[in-house]
């Protein structure tokens, strides 16, 4: 019965999109955006800056609320339960447990004055993990995990590289196993050298935990390497969707071919 | 020119109004603050006006009333304000814990178990536990009434990643009736235990942050702490120098300028009833009721 | 031989005994009367009413004779007898359009309709201390004029009429006016609980933040509209007769800031404002007050909040200088207690630490 369940699951969409739109007074930051979501899918959403991108993001994770349209997202008991629904408590409750959300800078996904330990076990005492030896102990695998040297469990963020915060920002949103994880352009700042290595590290976090992701992005070559499927957004509009290699191997619409065009080769 | 006519016990009935209410709130709601409209008071804000407020309220003119500070009635703060209600009120004053009613007090709680019917008023400085983590009220609110507390325990990691020991020495938030953090007031920790199921009514009163809280009779109230770094209390070294006396709070006694020291109970109160019956410690002599210099 | 020692109740008489003393001061020098602190310190008269939130000139004069001097001292005074004092009701809301003006000024205009009047004010003198004062002074009789009849219209209803600045915003007419000492603050706050709380806020914090506005930490293009002082009247409307009786006049003053104007997609652009009010004489304070309020309408307004100035909590949380002072000043309580938890814990961490370290924990313990 409870394998029956699971595969049910994964058919079953753990995000829909209907009809999005946000506008700020005459402004349209974003219109008529739909799509499905399913469990342990990635979708890159690629466009330049004012593209309505980053409003997307924050319109899905439910921090800003729609003019119009909805979100639905399948709750942990299997119930699809409209966003916009859910009392604070319960979307909080999401945010910690449910959900991640790393942000482009790391500095806002994290608290610099406190130790790399201690933001990695925060969500955990958050649901009531109540012994310091075993949040310390899956504190200090997580760091393993994200490839940070686990002697500097007690240092804080301040003292980190870089790249070293944004795995250490990731390691925070997966300790309590997320379905869904939101990313906003991760390897944005970050040297190319170091983007490299994050990008391999979140591929190869995704493809073991089964995580869904939606991941919003400039640089077409983290679609690539990162995602299933693409949305290619102009102007608060999508223009073309489609699975990521086929959109970016042969790109429909111009404005998507001259994005593919101008990435500069390696 | 205007001269004031004072009510009993200096606040006017229809403030006592408010404030009972704000009292009668948060005993039905155990730990949660309460905002209330504090008044000015003839004494500072951050010199007790909280506990004044709450004392004034609740007073009666049966009622008997000692009023301890640091654990001593003959502390300044201590005096001041029972002077104060002395004054305003009329009603019977005492220093022995045992024959008060209601006993204001100022970061100490008495060594001697409170009985039903004893009303125990804190002044308090900073109600909000989660203040020094979160500087914003909005937000601080926001967590009590979520319940999201995680970063509480974020403090005490810290302090365990840190120091190998949570450094919380007063002050020390605990868990009422199993739902709201609450902050005892900068008594030490070593008090904490006191006020779990305790027979008397304990009211927490912050006038300047405008605040009141309650933990009824017997209610649980417990210490935050891990599993594996279990709360203990502080223990001394030694015992009373004066009374012998080997699990109450000592103060420190600087006795010269080389490192002369010697540590006596903080309850004063306590203290002498020991002596009075007869227990002596290392360095015992019978305290005098008035010093040669005033 | 270590004797606990009592009498902490004599000391403090004794104190208030010696306090006095130093109150009066040399015997020889003749005391200060109440009536000389209003008529020659009037100002400090002004700024004690206003964040003793009491209009009275002879108690305040009295608070600050009684403080020696101390303002803030003077203010926790008046306003402790104010908490005493029964309250039977609230008066119309003052019409400051019809002050008798002593002192009217703008920036914004080079002439006004009623004229600009410089009145009694420090702003053009020679900041030169004067010996003759010392001497004691017998000035010339000002200069008299026949009182006018023009109207002396606000500066802000001139530029109102042409939709030039944001209408003042209104308070809704059903909801009653909130209390700030009836009800504690909490955040947001409501325009009226936060005018009250700057009405009544230290004037040194005030005009720091003020200043950190003009400096860059979220600047709005202040203009001094108008600032204006003189006479009103006040009026209580008597439920018995049915008609609003006078109680009498106060001084007050008020200042109307022209700020950074805002536009939107469905309204045109205008000036925004900022206001400032207080009892007596108090320009320093109105304006500091009203360029303060501008700021903290950031958020209102669509602006980002970003500097302290517009940060509701910090400003409106730290404002009030008796409830500042208590705190700060609280730290000369004993705290013998929670200070010997301290000592005990840190003892307990550096005998750790030295044991960890390999090093003799004696050191204390020899001396």
């Amino acid at each position: 019965m409870a394998e029956m369940k699971s595969v049910a699951d994964n058919d079953r969409p753990l995000l829909i999109a209907e009809d999005l739109a946000k506008n700020y007074g005459r402004l349209t930051a974003c219109c008529d955006v739909s799509f499905t979501l399913y469990p342990g899918e990635v979708l890159a959403v690629v466009g330049e800056s004012g593209s309505g991108k980053s409003t997307l993001l924050q319109l899905l994770s439910a921090q800003l609320v729609p003019t119009s349209g909805r979100v639905n997202y399948r709750m942990r008991d299997g119930v699809l339960r409209d966003l916009a629904s859910l009392g604070e408590a319960e979307q909080r409750f999401l945010f910690r447990t449910d959900w991640g959300y790393v942000h482009q800078d790391p500095a806002q996904g994290l608290r610099m004055a406190v130790s790399a330990g201690a933001n990695v076990g925060e969500r955990l005492m958050a649901v009531g993990w109540n012994h310091y030896g075993r949040i310390r102990h899956t504190a200090t695998s997580w760091l393993e995990r994200v490839e940070i040297d686990t002697a500097r469990i007690d240092d804080t963020p301040r003292t980190y590289s870089g790249g070293m915060r944004q795995r250490l920002q990731i390691a925070r949103n997966l300790v309590t196993e997320p379905r869904l994880v939101f990313m906003d352009e991760p390897t944005g700042g970050l040297d190319v050298s170091v983007q490299a290595r994050l990008l391999d590290l979140v591929r190869t976090l995704v493809a073991e935990l089964g995580l869904a992701a939606i991941v919003v992005t400039h640089d077409l070559a983290v679609a690539r390497l990162l995602s299933h499927r693409v949305m290619v957004m102009k102007a608060g509009r999508v223009i073309e969707t489609g699975l990521t290699d086929q959109v970016l191997d042969d790109p429909r619409e111009p404005y998507t071919q001259l994005l593919v065009s101008s990435i500069l080769p390696p | 020119m205007n001269t004031p006519a004072y009510n009993f016990a200096y606040l006017d009935e229809q403030t006592k109004r408010m404030i009972r209410r704000a009292i009668l709130k948060a005993i039905a709601i155990p730990g949660y603050q309460v905002p209330f409209a504090s008044r000015e008071m003839p004494m500072p804000y951050g010199w007790g006006t909280g506990g004044v407020q709450v004392t004034a309220t609740i007073l009666g003119p049966n009622d008997v009333l000692n009023v301890i500070a640091q654990g001593s009635d003959d502390t300044t703060n201590a005096i001041s304000i029972r002077k104060f209600f002395a004054k305003t009120a009329g009603v019977e004053t005492t220093t022995s814990t045992a024959e008060a009613t209601v006993i204001q007090t100022r970061h100490r709680i008495p060594e001697l178990p409170l009985h039903a019917g004893q009303v125990l008023v804190y002044q308090v400085p900073i109600p909000e536990p989660l203040r020094f983590l979160e500087p914003r009220e909005i937000e601080t609110r926001r967590m009590h009434a979520l319940a999201e507390y995680g970063l509480m325990h974020v403090k005490l990691y810290e302090d365990i990643a840190r120091f190998g020991h949570i450094s919380t020495s007063y002050a020390y938030p605990v868990k009422v009736n199993a739902r709201y953090v609450m902050d005892p007031s900068p008594t030490p920790k070593f008090d904490n235990p006191k006020m779990d199921n305790c027979a008397a009514l304990q009211l927490f009163g912050a006038g300047r942050e405008k605040r009141i809280y309650a933990v009824p009779p017997y209610t649980s109230v417990v210490s935050l702490d891990f599993e594996d770094h279990p709360f203990s209390p502080y223990r001394f070294e030694a015992p009373c120098a004066l009374c012998g006396a080997e699990d109450t709070y000592l103060d420190e006694i600087v006795t010269d300028d080389r490192g002369g020291r010697m540590f006596v109970c903080s309850d004063t109160d306590y203290c002498e009833g020991r002596q009075a019956e007869g227990h002596r410690g290392s360095q015992s002599a019978a305290p005098q009721k008035e010093a040669p210099r005033g | 031989m270590y004797v606990a020692v009592k009498g902490g109740e004599r000391a403090i008489e004794n104190a208030h005994r010696l306090l006095a003393q130093e109150r009066r001061g040399d015997l020889q020098v003749p005391e200060v009367t109440l009536a000389q602190l209003s008529e020659q310190l009037a100002l400090a008269v002004d700024r004690v009413m206003s964040e003793g939130s009491l209009y009275d000139r002879e108690l305040a004069a009295l608070a600050i004779k009684q403080a020696r001097g101390d303002l803030i001292e003077a203010i926790f005074l008046l306003r402790a007898f104010r908490a005493t004092l029964p309250r039977f009701g609230a008066t119309e809301p003052v019409d400051t359009g019809r002050m008798q003006v002593r002192r009217r000024i703008s920036s914004t205009f080079k002439d006004i309709p009623g004229g600009q009047i410089l009145g009694p004010t420090f702003d053009y003198t020679h900041r030169l201390l004067d010996p003759q004062l010392a001497e004691g002074s017998v000035p010339d009789d000002p200069a008299m004029a026949e009182v006018s009849d023009t109207a002396t219209p606000r500066v802000t209803d001139i530029l109102g009429r042409d939709g030039l600045i944001e209408p003042s915003p209104q308070a809704d007419g059903d909801e009653a006016v909130g209390d700030l000492t009836r009800e504690p603050l909490s955040f947001p706050a409501d325009r009226d609980l936060r005018l009250q709380n700057l009405a009544r806020g230290d004037e040194g914090f005030l005009l720091a933040l003020g200043y950190s506005s003009q400096r860059g930490y979220g600047r709005n293009h202040p203009f001094a509209g108008e600032i204006r002082f003189g006479e009103v009247e006040a009026e209580f409307f008597a439920e018995d007769v049915g008609f609003a009786v006078p109680l009498g006049s106060i001084e007050l003053t008020e200042c109307q800031m022209v700020n950074q104007f805002k536009g939107s997609a469905s309204e045109a652009p205008c000036f925004t404002r900022g206001y400032g009010l207080a009892f007596g004489q108090s320009e320093r304070k109105t304006m500091s007050m009203a360029l303060v309020e501008r700021a903290l309408r950031a958020r209102e307004l669509g602006e980002e909040v970003l500097a302290p100035a517009q940060d509701e909590e910090f400003v409106l949380s730290h404002s009030d200088n008796v409830q500042a002072t208590g705190f700060v000043e609280h730290l000369k309580l004993p705290h013998y207690v929670d200070f010997q938890s301290e000592l005990g814990l840190l003892r307990k961490l550096r005998e750790e630490f030295f044991e960890a370290n390999g090093q003799s924990t004696l050191k204390e313990a020899a001396e």
